[in-house]
């Protein structure tokens, strides 16, 4: 796990200090609000849990903090660096990574191709020498493909390596795509609904592999999540968001006890 | 019962991430080499090697091209018979103004000027895909088709509007023009597919592979991983191009001799291969060598197969015939294994590892 623990903008920012903070973010599409003046902000090495019912704008969030949506008002400021708009591919190499509600692997590679593609950013061998796939290129190759072993071996899908991921059954999917973010060695872990449509015994997987993230890697982990007793029990401090406003910030036993949290998710009596 | 892998360990990445991690795989493309580079030139007819195997090479080159493009990229090209074209007329001319550098490295260098024309029409590919990229595409087809013709320029002011190729030597054989023979011609094609399905194999193989095929899944994703979606597109286009242009220049040069490009890079081409590369197997290097060899065997059979064990087969009929084989050919892929001949030859080889068990 060596390699994992050096990255190249890790170090300054300490634990517990906010590595991303998301103030008065408005996001329209034509004259739907999808997002109203929001504001809440993620600390370094804990787990973020973004919650609320359906249409409540948790997923616009995610889009928004990693650059496919560009907020109309407001501003977001990651690693000190405050910025309106972003392209993916930028967010990405500042360290974001993401996974997806509805699982968007590549369908046609197998797992192993999968992960691979997660460490596109740190492979920088020119062209020239992918023609012969001789000499740097297939060094790099070669140590890329055992940092994305030791992340096969920390997710347990080693029977899976050279399946395409196409003929997985679900479970397993998320779970490759699971793998792929974190083969970018993401300082944040933007999940988007990990649980969803899983079994017990396959949540309880997924839930132990977002902590053992968290310990062994340390990295910081925005979750979305339907699960109620998963979010509670993961989460270190729960936003809620409804109808694209925020509603509630806190720690679970908080929101937990919060009337308009209640409100929100059981109903009011008229 | 002999394709087994049992007993093959591999202790190195570097085996594991071998192209043919399987020895019989090995061996197989060995015999194959062996048999395309000494028995076929000392035993086959100039008729075999100058009919069949030497338009097989130039379509499986073709393929190639399209197939990094369309198969591995996803994005839908209809201009390889103008790239294809492009590669042509920059051989010509550059052998024109440097007679004395030999024309195989024109041959080989005449694919970066198709590089840089596709990739020029691979622009549009940022915004748009699907039917309406193949739709720009053929803008490309058109308006180059019509550079080969109104362009007098591109074949030296000649007055029968072809391609005249001269004649070139290596090592004082003549290996383009009247006095090439085909097994000289045979060869020396022979020697530019091999190394450029070797480079092909390699970048494909490799990250620039991943990229590509990332982008084909996934576009939205392969941003997410830091893959910028247009150098992405861009380069398969090239590469693609590049392919096409080389495929293009050895049609002329070692196949056809000097013709006219209206014929041979028009549209009727680019479906052509195309189809080629379907029936093959889109995503798949060994899919273009299928792919070219049925399409191109196939019609050689019915002209020139049929007649011989006795079928009277005039040249039109044969011609209609080939038209519907290749017409329902295409439908029963689409719909019984839209991955080709590709997928069929890896569940054969999977079925064979397994024997006599079914998994």
């Amino acid at each position: 796990m060596n390699a994992m623990n050096h990255s190249e903008f890790r170090q300054d920012i300490a634990p517990g200090a906010t590595l991303l903070a998301v103030d008065n973010v408005t996001l329209r599409f034509g004259g739907v609000k999808a997002i109203t003046d929001v504001s809440f902000d993620i600390r370094k090495g804990e787990v973020r849990a973004i919650i609320g019912p359906n249409g409540a704008g948790k997923t616009s969030m995610l889009n928004v903090i990693n650059g496919f949506y560009h907020p109309q008002e407001g501003r977001i400021t990651y690693r000190g660096q405050t910025r309106s708009k972003m392209r993916p591919h930028v967010a990405a190499s500042q360290g974001i990574a993401r996974t997806f509600q509805n699982v968007a692997l590549f369908k046609g590679m197998t797992t192993l191709d999968n992960i691979m593609v997660g460490r596109t950013l740190k492979m920088r061998t020119p062209f020239f020498w992918h023609l012969f796939r001789h000499g740097p290129a297939m060094r790099e190759e070669i140590e890329h493909r055992k940092f994305v072993e030791e992340i096969i071996d920390f997710l347990e899908i080693e029977h899976i390596r050279k399946v395409p991921v196409g003929k997985l059954p679900y479970g397993l999917q998320k779970r490759v795509e699971l793998g792929r973010a974190l083969a970018m060695q993401p300082e944040l872990l933007l999940l988007d609904e990990p649980m969803a449509g899983m079994n017990l015994e396959e949540k309880e997987d997924m839930c132990r592999f977002i902590l053992d993230t968290k310990e062994q890697y340390g990295t910081t982990i925005a979750l979305i999540e339907h699960d109620m007793g998963v979010v509670m029990d993961l989460s270190d401090r729960v936003v809620v968001l409804e109808y694209g406003q925020k509603i509630a910030d806190g720690t679970p036993d908080e929101v937990k006890k919060n009337q308009k949290v209640i409100d929100a998710y059981l109903g009011v009596a008229h | 019962m002999f394709y087994r892998e049992a007993g093959q360990y591999k202790k190195t990445y570097s085996a594991d991430m071998a192209v043919f991690p399987i020895l019989q795989d090995r061996i197989g493309i060995g015999l194959i080499l062996a048999t395309a580079a000494i028995i076929i030139p000392i035993f086959g007819s100039n008729f075999f090697i100058s009919t069949v195997m030497i338009p097989f090479l130039v379509f499986s080159l073709g393929a190639m091209g399209l197939n990094i493009v369309t198969g591995y990229t996803g994005l839908i090209s209809l201009g390889t018979g103008a790239f294809m074209g492009v590669g042509a007329f920059a051989c010509y001319k550059l052998t024109t103004y440097f007679p004395d550098v030999n024309i195989i490295i024109w041959i080989l260098a005449s694919g970066v000027f198709s590089a840089a024309i596709g990739a020029l029409f691979g622009l549009p590919s940022l915004r748009i895909k699907g039917f309406y990229l193949a739709v720009a595409t053929l803008a490309a087809q058109f308006f180059l088709e019509w550079c080969f013709v109104r362009v007098p320029w591109l074949f030296n002011y000649n007055a029968s509007g072809a391609i005249e190729v001269p004649q070139r030597t290596l090592f004082g054989v003549a290996i383009t023009g009247a006095n090439a023979t085909p097994t000289v011609r045979y060869m020396v094609l022979l020697g530019i597919v091999v190394l450029m399905t070797w480079v092909a194999s390699n970048v494909l193989h490799g990250r620039i592979g991943r990229t590509f095929m990332a982008v084909r899944d996934m576009d939205i994703a392969a941003e997410l991983m830091g893959i910028r979606l247009l150098p992405a597109k861009l380069t398969a286009f090239a590469m693609s191009s590049f392919y096409c242009g080389v495929a293009g220049a050895c049609m002329m040069f070692l196949w056809y001799g000097g013709g006219e490009a209206s014929d041979a890079f028009n549209i009727n081409q680019s479906f052509n291969i195309l189809f080629m590369v379907i029936i093959g197997g889109l995503g798949s290097l060994i899919g273009c060598f299928f792919g070219a060899a049925l399409l191109n065997i196939v019609p050689i059979i019915l002209k020139f197969g049929l007649p011989a064990i006795g079928l009277p087969l005039a040249g039109a009929t044969a011609e209609h015939i080939n038209h519907l084989f290749v017409g329902s050919l295409i439908i029963f892929f689409l719909i019984v294994e839209p991955h080709g001949l590709a997928r069929l030859w890896q569940i054969t080889k999977q079925k064979l590892r397994t024997w006599p068990f079914p998994y």
